[in-house]
């Protein structure tokens, strides 16, 4: 008899650690498989604790500090259940009596009140910390200044005093060592309510139509980093992608004076440029050095410059770009943009023009 | 006594067509009837609740799946969601309210029936104006849609400029006509318990089932307030030309979000609190002991609901409040495990020194204890401001609340549903398809929830129809969506045991688990009457007094 109890009790927490173990492995191994799925490409998988930018490297800090508080209290209070359930469990030998009635403990109750309390207290002013370290950092007056407007479902940048438009590829430069330089976004939205958000360099702020919000960045990286819109903003929610490039100071500089070139004026592609300034192209889009200067879409001056298209729902060559103005709905349903109903010519020239806007 | 009323009725019923059947549970103002038809209804949306979530989780099991457009899955989430907290969740903890509070404090009707059948009927009516929405969205002009806003429908995209035709008009008043519904069986919970309970029941020898419905509605009538002002507010802004919400002229989007989260989340709180409830009972009477700390665990509960109703903007770390407001409500977020964590250590403490059977309703109270810690930890870690810029927003906090909601909620009410479902039909829930029910549900959340933790910090945003392959998200929302489909066999394991245990189930007799609060001294199911003389009580566990009267309970309190 003794013996058979013994054993059940040595069975049952062997079930459960085997059990809790598997578990652990299992979700360590999908978290390695999804790592490892992802494609070559630089930085395809964002996660947030792999940060490149003080922001985000502080969010990291704290959240090791928060996981392993929680951790820890996951530890003890799991085990102290689990003992529990294996260890009190009714056995069959003796079910006719009832334990012991005990309906409190005023010195434990107080015990498990104010530790909880205190730890509490520590996790607030490590948060406190951070949150102030973050949402009260000076704004140097180095910075880069830019302006963040969400549409649906696309994103405008304006760089304030550089006399820079561009959509959906942010460019900023890299902060490192030997030239620390911020970037500052001022956030605004056009229609509903945006959230921007790049995993790896800055935690995400709203963009929200009628109030100006602010957040920074330090990328200490050259490279591209990937995010989108966090914020549920209508049909296409899902394809408002946001591609952060981050250069060296030259490539910025180079980059910021190729963007201050008005539209490249190529004498051959007239018939192409007719057709964006004689249909309803030019409601929405603006080219420098046309009559269009519509804002409802992207500005199209040097979208060649541009690896995507339709924010990031496509890669930017001649088949998409015909594709996308003669209809946009195979790319991506549900976008803004009507489809152009232009003849095939009128399409070629387009394009054609469309692609010497370097 | 009981067993005679219960032979006298089936004989009735016998003899009565349908129709008079049918027409006595539309007209019935029982509390018992009502409470049925309330579990009843959120059963059913139950599944269509589950049905929108399968589409879902098909949509995102591969990248750039095609399963269903855009606008079809925007739709199916904001049902999913809105289904799924105002016409399952609040109607099923109604139901089993209105069902178990009178009898457990030795009534024998709430204080207001007909009130209690008129909210019944209005929040029925919500759920079916929602889902006419399906048919009618569009009024008279093309086929109709469903509201595509969002659960939270935030401003300005549930503007006339942003949301045109009627879809999100439907999702107004189905949520104004329920919310109305919520409140009046709030009010009736209330005066029920203030005023009716059974001589010798004192405020200090209620069930704790009874004090957390007594807070969970005082907490209803804060929240669906604010919210039924704010719906009004958005079909003003939408057919008599208001501004409150309208951004293009000087109205303020972040209006709406504090009105939504000022109601969004003490109802996190108004659905937990009754199945702490729940789960309260339950673990007791399967340990073989009282609860322990009774007094602090009713403190523990008033004082959740107090500091639930500052901690709202949590919700809205995002959104560019000052640091002094994120710091706010970083403690006030974190200050509400405090108590909550009282609570584990007090369900913990009850299990310590007994004799823990393991029938299905307490694996499910153990299931939930288990999930509930690990959803209130992943709480604190979102209590963190700086930590929520990541982490808000993304499939993390996806997880997070399914962890609440599915591991916490409906574990505990699957828990209820196989302790009292012998009070209510007179017959056992099948132990063996209960846990084959319990471990394939179990097996089924963990696959889904736990994983789907992991996008969320690898950067995939909730509410997205579809993502670009190569993000590393592409394995974990395949395994997500296998657990989806092992959760939806579970249920219907599920369904099968309710319906095959109701004609084949074992007879339950009176008390079935050997309990000890009043339910279980009336016959089952109860009389019409429910008491055929009022019992007088003399302690919190006045079964436990009449079967142990040599060592009552009404000595130690």
């Amino acid at each position: 008899m003794r013996i058979v109890e013994t054993m059940q009790k040595a069975d049952r927490p062997a079930i459960i650690s085997r059990v809790t173990g598997v578990v652990l492995i299992l979700a360590g191994v999908l978290l390695a498989a999804g790592l490892c799925t992802a494609t070559p490409q630089d930085n395809s998988v964002t996660s947030i604790f792999d940060s490149h930018s003080t922001p985000a490297d502080s969010i990291r800090h704290l959240s090791f500090f928060v996981l392993s508080v929680t951790g820890l209290i996951f530890l003890v209070v799991f085990s102290l259940l689990s003992y529990v359930v294996v260890k009190f469990r009714s056995r069959a030998a003796d079910t006719e009596r009832e334990p012991a009635q005990v309906y409190g403990s005023t010195q434990i109750e107080l015990a498990w009140t104010i530790i909880p309390i205190l730890i509490v207290v520590v996790l607030f002013l490590a948060t406190a910390r951070v949150i102030h370290a973050i949402q009260d950092a000076p704004k140097p007056a180095e910075a880069v200044e830019i302006t963040a407007i969400g549409h649906q479902f696309w994103w405008e940048f304006r760089y304030s005093g550089l006399g820079v438009v561009t959509a959906n590829e942010l460019h900023v430069p890299v902060s490192d060592q030997s030239h620390p330089t911020q970037t500052f976004l001022k956030l605004l939205s056009a229609d509903t309510d945006h959230s921007f958000w790049i995993p790896q360099l800055a935690g995400k702020t709203d963009l929200i139509p009628n109030r100006v919000n602010e957040t920074w960045l330090d990328p200490h990286e050259t490279g591209l980093f990937l995010g989108q819109c966090a914020q549920y903003c209508g049909t296409q929610h899902a394809k408002m992608l946001l591609r952060v490039y981050v250069d060296s100071p030259e490539d910025f500089k180079l980059w910021v004076r190729a963007q201050q070139q008005p539209a490249n004026e190529d004498a051959k592609e007239v018939a192409g440029r007719q057709v964006f300034e004689r249909t309803a192209c030019l409601n929405c889009h603006a080219i420098n050095g046309t009559n269009g200067t519509g804002r409802f879409g992207p500005d199209l001056t040097h979208l060649m410059s541009r690896s995507t298209i339709a924010s990031g729902a496509a890669e930017n060559n001649p088949q998409n770009l015909r594709l996308w103005i003669q209809n946009p709905d195979s790319i991506k349903p549900g976008s803004l943009m009507p489809a152009m109903k232009l003849s095939d010519s009128e399409l070629d020239a387009l394009v054609r023009y469309l692609e010497t806007l370097q | 006594m009981s067993s005679d009323a219960i032979a006298i009725q089936t004989a009735e019923v016998a003899g009565r067509s349908w129709v008079e059947t049918l027409h006595e549970w539309v007209t019935t103002v029982d509390h018992k009837r009502l409470g049925v038809l309330y579990i009843l209804y959120a059963l059913f949306f139950l599944v269509i609740g589950g049905i929108e979530a399968t589409i879902i989780r098909i949509q995102l099991m591969h990248p750039h799946n095609d399963f269903v457009s855009p606008q079809v899955f925007n739709r199916m989430f904001t049902m999913h969601g809105t289904t799924m907290i105002f016409f399952v969740a609040m109607p099923i903890l109604f139901g089993f309210a209105n069902y178990l509070v009178p009898l457990m404090i030795g009534a024998r009707d709430m204080a207001f029936p007909r009130l209690n059948a008129f909210s019944f009927w209005l929040t029925a009516f919500g759920g079916l104006l929602l889902y006419f929405s399906l048919l009618g969205g569009n009024g008279l002009y093309g086929a109709g849609n469903a509201p595509d806003v969002g659960w939270w429908a935030y401003a300005p995209l549930a503007s006339r400029a942003f949301s045109p035709g009627h879809s999100s008009d439907y999702w107004t008043i189905a949520l104004l006509a329920s919310g109305f519904g919520s409140i009046a069986t709030a009010i009736n919970i209330i005066a029920t318990i203030v005023s009716m309970r059974c001589p010798g029941m004192t405020l200090s020898r209620m069930p704790l089932l009874a004090w957390m419905n007594l807070v969970m509605s005082g907490m209803v009538l804060l929240a669906i307030s604010p919210l039924s002002a704010a719906q009004l507010m958005l079909l003003v802004d939408r057919y008599l030309g208001g501004h409150f919400f309208d951004t293009q002229a000087g109205g303020s989007a972040t209006l709406w979000m504090h009105f939504f989260w000022i109601f969004g989340h003490p109802e996190v709180y108004v659905l937990i609190i009754p199945c702490f409830a729940f789960a309260s009972e339950i673990i007791p009477v399967f340990s073989r002991k009282p609860i322990f700390g009774y007094p602090v665990m009713v403190g523990a509960t008033v004082c959740i609901a107090f500091v639930s109703m500052s901690v709202w903007a949590h919700h809205m770390f995002t959104i560019g409040m000052s640091s002094y407001a994120n710091s706010f409500f970083t403690i006030t977020t974190m200050a509400v495990g405090v108590p909550t964590g009282i609570k584990i250590f007090n369900w913990l403490g009850t299990m310590w020194g007994g004799k823990i059977q393991f029938r299905t309703p307490m694996l499910f109270c153990i299931g939930f204890l288990f999930q509930f810690l690990i959803a209130g930890l992943t709480g604190i870690m979102l209590a963190s401001s700086p930590f929520d810029w990541q982490l808000g927003g993304s499939y993390f906090v996806v997880a997070h609340f399914h962890y609440v909601i599915v591991g916490g909620i409906l574990f505990a009410l699957f828990g209820a549903f196989y302790y009292w479902y012998p009070k209510i039909t007179g017959r056992m829930l099948s132990e063996g398809l209960g846990k084959l029910h319990f471990w394939l549900f179990l097996i089924g959340f963990h696959l889904t929830f736990d994983l789907m933790h992991i996008p969320g910090l690898l950067g995939m945003p909730r509410r997205i129809y579809t993502y670009e392959p190569g993000r590393g998200w592409d394995t974990l929302n395949f395994l997500v969506t296998i657990g989806a489909f092992i959760q939806g066999i579970a249920t219907l394991v599920f369904v099968a045991n309710l319906i095959i245990s109701y004609f084949k189930g074992t007879k339950a007799g009176n008390d079935p688990w050997d309990a000890w609060t009043l339910e279980w001294s009336v016959s089952s199911p109860p009389a019409e009457y429910n008491f055929a003389s009022i019992p007088r009580v003399s302690s919190r566990r006045p079964l436990w007094d009449l079967k142990h009267p040599e060592d009552p309970d009404s000595r130690y309190e």
